[in-house]
């Protein structure tokens, strides 16, 4: 390998590559349990106001489910890889229900379930688009994912047309708000510290140095 | 070392080699043509920038692929590029903290060969012959997180050891360890290298440290190529005053810092009685302590790990409470409010005792370094062109001015350490508490930090600091509070 | 999670539990068989059942009643949220006793908050008394021998999650340099979010050393790997999934004879 190996810059855009390094895993699994910290703090927090908002107001309870959401939106937007927004979402609730929290196992099915509809957002794109865009539609996405499996897991199947709608609703603009454009503020933010300088959304934010 | 490599010691060769990282206009590394011959010990030096860390990394094969850079020119490790001989190439990193992979020691140490698929029986073996070469003599299945700096540095040592590689790479080893862990692991070194099994590169900028044990010194340009090589006493002669500015830590050249002014004695303005201190109520880690700190001078909190002198240093500053006894802050800086500092509000705190944490960045909040120097004096509700005058001074007067929009995160290391500082002053504290001011540092950032210290001091603060380091007791340490750990059996509840 | 051992050393009795014996990989597929079978249907005999029997277990498990009962509080606390949206807000049937707005409060969302109360319990207790004590080392290496999972990702994935525990120092300190800076009277949610913000950093930053270190440690390489620690399945494994069976097969049984089982949706 004595001659030179300069590439230009359209090379080196098509051989970005979907595979994964270990670094890229690596810092998935720490994105989740950081985000599964996140996400027990908030339990505190927000669950008090789910706790009362769902169970007097007819699906309202939605609009704090958001920051659960943002795992799925950090994976995808930070990673960029096909399966990244799963994992992490899904990484995050195993971690905050091991630390313990109400819903054990089912936090997990739930984590499952919201990380996909991000998950699937980002394939659609072709896993090419992490602008603000299309971060607001896969932290709805999201909060679809957590609508659908809460039909079965908590039996909201049971609780008539009015209580769903407006239960979706309300996933649907916390998702696009608290998971997508905070997620998306988020990740920008990370990428001027420079933490993210082994990533292709760190190095698009910074400036050449 | 614990058996030798199959293959003998590596062999490095560089031909005209150079690495860019991705999204960066200068190269890391240029022009670079250099042979390390099979069984040598290297020294790495230079400026920082000089691409030393990149070096390195790139002889692990762990640079990162063309998405990553590019790279010029050929490197290769016994011939072949580093990236197919991971296995024979061994790394230990500079944080210790992030070297550690599983959570029981046997298991950390077995990692690389069960990545190697060693044969499981033979794995063990070399896990206990590693930790035996490293001088850790721990059971396998005592938790890795509860190590101290120095045992994480060997244990990582350990497990690269278990590899029996051919080359083995020091990336600043010893950069995060108090004194007590460099010298542990530099004598791991030592013990391992005799047999001149491995050839061995290390980045170091603590020269006296490991002097000894090295063949050669290689000092790379910041401009490209290599400045010197050859025998350490001739490099050293040679280009010692440049790389002494530059902030390697040449033994033998003078710092140049004036003597401190011998002080008469003076009052003291913050007392303690009978104070026991400690993060939780339940497990103080001092007891009894009667102290003062004197105004307008210099006191060094020193004393072994585990000793309570980052503690003790929190609670006098107001952060931590006490656990039984009081602090008590003198009547001239207290003012109209009570004498506890931990009663009082962290904006009253501010303009009275300043804290400077061990780690810069716990303290930064903001995204530029102008809006970082101006939180405290937001929350002291001063008005907006009194800040921007001040921060501006302050800018002007630390030499951080080019870096005024940069984001606190993305600084070098000796620029955040400025920058807490910094901060800190901007509300013109009349005490500074400073813990571990000096961890980490190089020469230069070293020397151009107790020169600010120094030229608070001549303006009349009082400043306290927590160190293990003696150059910081020489310069800054007109007075000694000296911690011993408590026994064991007295720190029950 | 070294946080979970040494909880463990409070919590365990001084014979070795049954339940350790239990491949770590075996009591994921026990939990899932002890959940999603129940999720097909909302009714308070099959939940109860299952709760009954679970309890019935849990001296297997090797923890101090006082444990279980720390651990299980955050589901005995919130299970009743899950039984007040139903009782105000499911599909009206039976005699009404409430209406007001979208509320309506009849037998039929009573029975149906009941039984999710009970569900709820159900659903969290098998993660409590199972998975208390596992080492995730156990886990990941039960999840690459047995399952088969692709190493790179659990191994990269277990060590990645082993930083929980550092954090905790930090999260102390970030708090602390923040009164230290005149920001710790007003301001508690952004403060929280500074500081999250700045754990995230340093979350990154460790990860992205802690790859480089495992790389050249020769991880995620091509070749064959090897295992220090064999994990294997024994009877004790054969026999936990067993119960599992037996118990979720009593519970929909019983709750099919007592004639209350009904399918969500219904």
């Amino acid at each position: 390998m004595s001659a030179s190996t300069k590439i230009s810059p359209s090379e080196r855009a098509a051989s970005r590559t979907l595979r994964w390094r270990v670094v890229d895993i690596v810092v998935v699994a720490v994105l989740g349990v950081a985000t599964g910290l996140i996400f027990w703090a908030w339990n505190t927090l927000g669950s008090l106001w789910y706790a009362g908002a769902s169970a007097v107001t007819p699906g309202f309870g939605g609009i704090a489910v958001g920051i659960w959401l943002l795992g799925g939106v950090l994976g995808g937007l930070i990673i960029r890889k096909p399966g990244a927004a799963l994992l992490v979402e899904t990484i995050g609730a195993i971690v905050s229900a091991l630390i313990g929290n109400a819903w054990g196992v089912t936090t997990v099915y739930s984590g499952l379930a919201q990380g996909l509809g991000a998950e699937l957002v980002f394939a659609a794109l072709a896993y090419k688009r992490f602008g603000l865009v299309p971060a607001i539609l896969a932290g709805a996405g999201a909060g679809a994912g957590a609508w659908l499996l809460e039909l079965v897991m908590s039996g909201n199947l049971e609780k008539g047309v009015e209580f769903n709608a407006i239960y979706l609703g309300s996933l649907l603009v916390s998702g696009a708000i608290l998971a997508g454009v905070v997620g998306w503020a988020l990740v920008r933010a990370l990428a001027s510290t420079g933490a993210l300088s082994r990533f292709a959304s760190g190095r698009d934010a910074r400036r050449e140095v | 070392m614990p058996g030798a490599a199959a293959t003998g010691p590596a062999r490095v060769v560089a031909r005209d080699w150079g690495w860019r990282h991705a999204g960066r206009k200068a190269w890391a590394v240029r022009d670079l043509d250099l042979v390390i011959e099979p069984g040598e010990r290297v020294l790495l030096l230079g400026a920082s920038g000089a691409g030393k860390s990149t070096l390195i990394h790139a002889l692990a094969g762990v640079l990162g692929g063309a998405d990553e850079g590019e790279s010029h020119g050929s490197l290769l490790v016994d011939g072949v590029p580093p990236e197919r001989a991971r296995g024979r190439i061994g790394l230990v990193l500079q944080d210790p903290d992030s070297q550690v992979i599983l959570s029981k020691v046997g298991d950390d140490v077995a990692f690389g060969c069960e990545n190697l698929g060693v044969e499981r029986e033979e794995i063990w073996r070399r896990v206990d012959a590693s930790l035996e070469a490293v001088g850790l003599d721990l059971p396998l299945d005592h938790s890795t997180s509860a190590l101290s700096g120095g045992q994480k540095q060997r244990l990582a040592l350990a497990g690269v050891l278990a590899m029996h590689p051919s080359l083995l790479l020091l990336d600043e080893p010893t950069a995060n360890l108090d004194p007590a862990g460099v010298a542990e692991v530099r004598d791991a070194v030592a013990r391992l290298v005799d047999d001149g099994s491995s050839t061995l590169v290390v980045i170091e900028h603590r020269v006296d440290v490991w002097r000894e044990l090295m063949t050669r010194v290689v000092v790379l340009d910041a401009d490209g190529g290599v400045l010197a090589d050859g025998p350490p006493d001739l490099v050293l002669d040679d280009v010692g005053q440049r790389l002494a500015d530059a902030g390697v830590w040449v033994p033998g050249i003078p710092l140049g810092l004036a003597p401190r002014p011998v002080s008469g004695p003076s009052a003291a303005v913050i007392t303690t009685d009978d104070l026991a201190i400690g993060r939780t109520r339940k497990q103080p880690v001092q007891e009894r302590l009667g102290l003062a700190v004197p105004e307008g001078a210099a006191t060094v909190i020193v004393g072994p790990n585990g000793a309570g002198k980052s503690t003790l240093a929190l609670t006098l500053a107001g952060l931590l409470p006490e656990i039984t006894g009081t602090v008590t802050a003198a009547p001239q800086l207290a003012g109209r409010l009570g004498s506890r500092p931990i009663r009082w509000k962290s904006t009253e705190l501010l303009t009275r005792i300043g804290t400077v944490f061990q780690d810069p960045e716990h303290q930064f909040v903001s995204s530029t370094v102008r809006n970082e120097l101006g939180v405290g004096l937001q929350a002291l509700r001063w008005s907006r062109t009194a800040i921007d005058e001040r921060v501006s001074e302050i800018l002007e007067a630390l030499g951080l001015g080019r870096l005024a929009e940069a984001n606190p995160f993305s600084l070098s290391g000796g620029q955040k350490r400025r920058l807490s500082v910094a901060t800190v002053l901007a509300a013109r504290p009349a005490v500074m508490v400073l813990d571990e001011p000096t961890f980490g540092q190089d020469r230069r950032t070293w020397l151009s930090l107790v020169r600010l210290l120094q030229h608070e001091l001549e303006r009349g603060a009082t400043i306290v600091s927590v160190t293990h380091d003696a150059g910081v007791v020489e310069h800054l340490g007109d007075h000694r509070i000296l911690l011993e750990p408590l026994e064991l059996g007295r720190r029950a509840a | 999670m070294t946080s979970l051992t040494a909880a463990d050393r409070s919590t365990v009795l001084h014979h070795r539990p049954p339940l350790d014996r239990v491949n770590p990989v075996t009591k994921v597929l026990a939990v899932l068989i002890l959940s999603v079978p129940l999720l097909l249907t909302i009714d308070w005999v099959s939940a109860s059942t299952a709760v009954l029997l679970e309890v019935m277990l849990f001296p297997l498990s090797g923890l101090r009643f006082t444990a279980l009962l720390k651990r299980a509080l955050p589901v005995l606390v919130f299970a009743p949220i899950g039984g007040i949206s139903m009782l105000l807000y499911a599909k009206p049937g039976g005699t009404e006793y409430l209406s007001l707005g979208f509320v309506r409060v009849t037998d039929n969302s009573i029975e149906l908050a009941v039984a999710v109360t009970i569900r709820v319990l159900a659903l969290g207790l098998p993660t409590i008394l199972l998975f208390a004590r596992v080492d995730p080392t156990d886990l990941a290496d039960g999840l690459s021998q047995i399952t088969k999972l692709p190493s790179r990702f659990v191994l990269g994935i277990l060590a990645g999650a082993r930083m929980l525990g550092l954090f905790i120092d930090d999260w102390r300190s970030l708090a602390l340099a923040r009164r230290a800076r005149g920001l710790g009277d007003r301001g508690v949610v952004r403060r929280f979010a500074s500081m999250a913000f700045v754990l995230l950093v340093f979350a990154i930053r460790r990860g992205s050393k802690l790859a480089t270190a495992m790389e050249a440690r020769g991880f995620g390489a091509p070749n064959e790997r090897t295992w220090a620690r064999p994990s294997r399945l024994g009877r004790a494994d054969l026999v936990a999934v067993l119960v599992t069976i037996v118990i979720m097969a009593f519970a929909l049984s019983t709750a099919v004879l007592a004639g209350t089982f009904r399918v969500v949706g219904q």
